[in-house]
């Protein structure tokens, strides 16, 4: 089902037109409201007068993640405080966390938008959508709270923890989507399989995962253990939460909501927006928002856009699956690495992916990256020939995969920390 | 397999090299009431191997599981050895014999009828073939039921 034919299916001109007499007032207000963008648009000379069509946004500053740590806490917001409903904020495992504020009207699109996400991933008003990621100042809980109930869903809002109480509540209640972040999911599907529940027992037909990057193993586990189909969604708090974009069922790339989010990608290096088809950071400008609206936001998230209609009937652009963020990336003796390409060793190696750990010390002046593997039953041998024989495997896949040497060190399994939230999967001690 | 009773269940538990977990492992089996029959342990700097013979494997494959210890089992042949010189150089000259390979063997702190037991881990396709052999050559091999019961 789609949950909003008419802007989800509009003529991609009508659309153009919607985004830029959008962009138009957004960039008015705040100019007039915000000192930094005011500032900004006065350096790169330009005003809302100047933009003649939706590509001239190529001529507007761009807006970082630092620059919205600058101005914490509320530098951005371009409405009085009074009108704002709700804070949210950003995790802040990669620094100062960004406030989010939002207005009763913003309240009131993010529920839209999520209402997409939900549709897309095959929800409708019947489904029984269960909520484990966290709610609080994360966007994740609220976020899907609320689209669920624009929906009609009947929503559990558990937020994240307490596996065992998730698991049960998932098959007493008959819970037939489920909600959360891809790492916690394997958490729930491990709890499943221990406590020895057949899989019959639960309704789950549907999974939302996003607020990390996973990999298509990860996926392909999820998929297995639940019974489900697991689709992505996305979105960041600089942005609006999730809400941002979702898989179809057709899987090819995240629907955008872009009559409220438009997006482009540009070559992080030169700065310069890259022509269709091409892969490059992606940037959002928010046309909607009333308290804190971004203009030309670099996400460092890299991604290609597509603008073809889908077999869905949506027009809507699509961008490809997220596989690597930039703030991931672990830059080891020179060389970059990104967790999903030590995911994707694993899981060949295995089968199943294995809970793992990353940490990297300093030794003198090296970087030393150690992969932490728990021993489950497929990899455990009674001989040390036959466990040194799986390390020196992992050890030389991870070499050809990653062009560096790393240690591989099997603990015990249970061992590594599970997640509930965002999996801390790098423990990176390295003194700056 | 033919001979499957007198393969020998062993449980291997993978230990981390830290302190206590050893002993925690003895606790688990022990208030689950599984009695150790013969135990060794191998060991590299990072971890270690530990090897057990019990009165009920199949019991203590699932305690040490739930607990969240990383377990598998592995089949040993229990051989009576001769308690004199040059009794473990017999059996290994029979083995020898046909180029078996022993991947380890370690000895039961019980003797039966005054010899000693020794546990033999052999690659798994070369199990049945070597049971011929030794049958042939008059080596006793204990029956599984006989180890659980020692």
């Amino acid at each position: 089902m789609i949950w909003d034919p008419e802007n989800e299916c509009m003529d991609p001109e009508q659309r153009r037109e919607l985004q830029l007499h959008r962009l138009r007032s957004t960039v008015a207000r705040l100019a007039a409201n915000v000192p930094f963008y005011q500032q900004r648009f006065a350096e790169a000379d330009v005003s809302p007068l100047d933009l003649k069509s939706v590509d001239d946004l190529r001529y507007l500053p761009f807006t970082t993640k630092d620059d919205l740590r600058e101005t914490y806490p509320t530098g951005m917001i371009a409405v009085p405080l009074s009108e704002l409903v709700r804070i949210h904020s950003s995790s802040g495992t990669t620094g100062t966390p960004v406030i989010a504020g939002y207005t009763r009207r913003d309240v009131d699109i993010w529920a839209e938008t999520i209402a997409r996400t939900i549709c897309l991933g095959g929800g409708t008003s019947a489904d029984i959508l269960q909520v484990a990621y966290g709610y609080g100042l994360f966007t994740g809980g609220l976020g899907l709270h609320y689209g669920g109930e624009r929906v009609g869903c009947t929503v559990i809002p558990m937020s994240a923890g307490n596996t065992a109480r998730q698991v049960m509540m998932m098959r007493d209640l008959k819970s037939t989507m489920l909600a959360c972040t891809p790492s916690y999911a394997l958490t729930i599907a491990d709890e499943i399989v221990d406590s020895g529940m057949d899989i019959e027992q639960l309704h789950l037909r549907n999974g939302l995962f996003g607020a990390e990057v996973w990999s298509d193993s990860s996926r392909a586990a999820i998929e297995s253990t639940l019974n489900i189909k697991a689709h992505d969604i996305y979105g960041l708090t600089e942005i609006i939460g999730p809400g941002v974009s979702a898989e179809c069922g057709c899987s090819c790339g995240l629907h955008i909501c872009d009559d409220h989010f438009i997006p482009e990608i540009i070559d992080p290096e030169t700065r310069e927006v890259l022509p269709a088809g091409e892969r490059g950071e992606l940037v959002f400008t928010c046309i909607t928002k009333e308290a804190f609206p971004v203009i030309r936001f670099r996400t460092r998230d890299i991604t290609t856009l597509h603008y073809e209609k889908c077999e869905c009937g949506r027009t809507t652009t699509r961008m490809d699956r997220v596989t690597g963020r930039d703030d991931d990336m672990l830059i080891i003796r020179g060389v970059n690495v990104f967790p999903s390409q030590i995911e994707n060793v694993l899981v060949n190696i295995e089968e199943t992916l294995p809970h793992y750990q990353l940490v990297i010390t300093k030794e003198g002046r090296l970087d030393v990256l150690e992969v932490q593997v728990e021993v489950s039953s497929e990899i455990f041998a009674d001989t040390i020939r036959g466990l040194e024989a799986v390390e020196d495997k992992i050890r030389r896949e991870l070499a050809s995969a990653l062009s560096i040497q790393c240690r591989v060190k099997l603990v015990e399994p249970k061992s590594i920390e599970r997640s509930i939230g965002k999996a801390k999967r790098v423990i990176d001690l390295r003194e700056e | 397999m033919a001979y499957e009773d007198r393969v020998t269940k062993q449980v291997s538990v993978f230990l981390e090299n830290k302190s206590g977990r050893l002993a925690e492992v003895c606790q688990v089996l022990g208030d689950a009431g599984v009695n150790m029959r013969a135990l060794c342990i191998a060991d590299t700097s990072d971890f270690g191997i530990l090897r057990l013979i019990v009165n009920d494997p199949g019991r203590a494959t699932r305690v040490l599981q739930e607990r969240g210890f990383g377990v598998g089992e592995a089949d040993v042949l229990a051989l009576v050895v001769p308690d004199r010189p040059g009794g473990l150089a017999s059996v290994l000259a029979v083995m020898k014999q046909r180029d078996i390979n022993v991947e380890y063997m370690y000895a039961f702190f019980i003797t039966v009828d005054g010899d000693a037991v020794v546990l033999f881990r052999i690659e798994e396709q070369q199990i049945a073939s070597t049971i011929e052999l030794l049958e042939q050559n008059d080596v006793r091999i204990l029956y599984a039921e006989e180890v659980y019961a020692l």
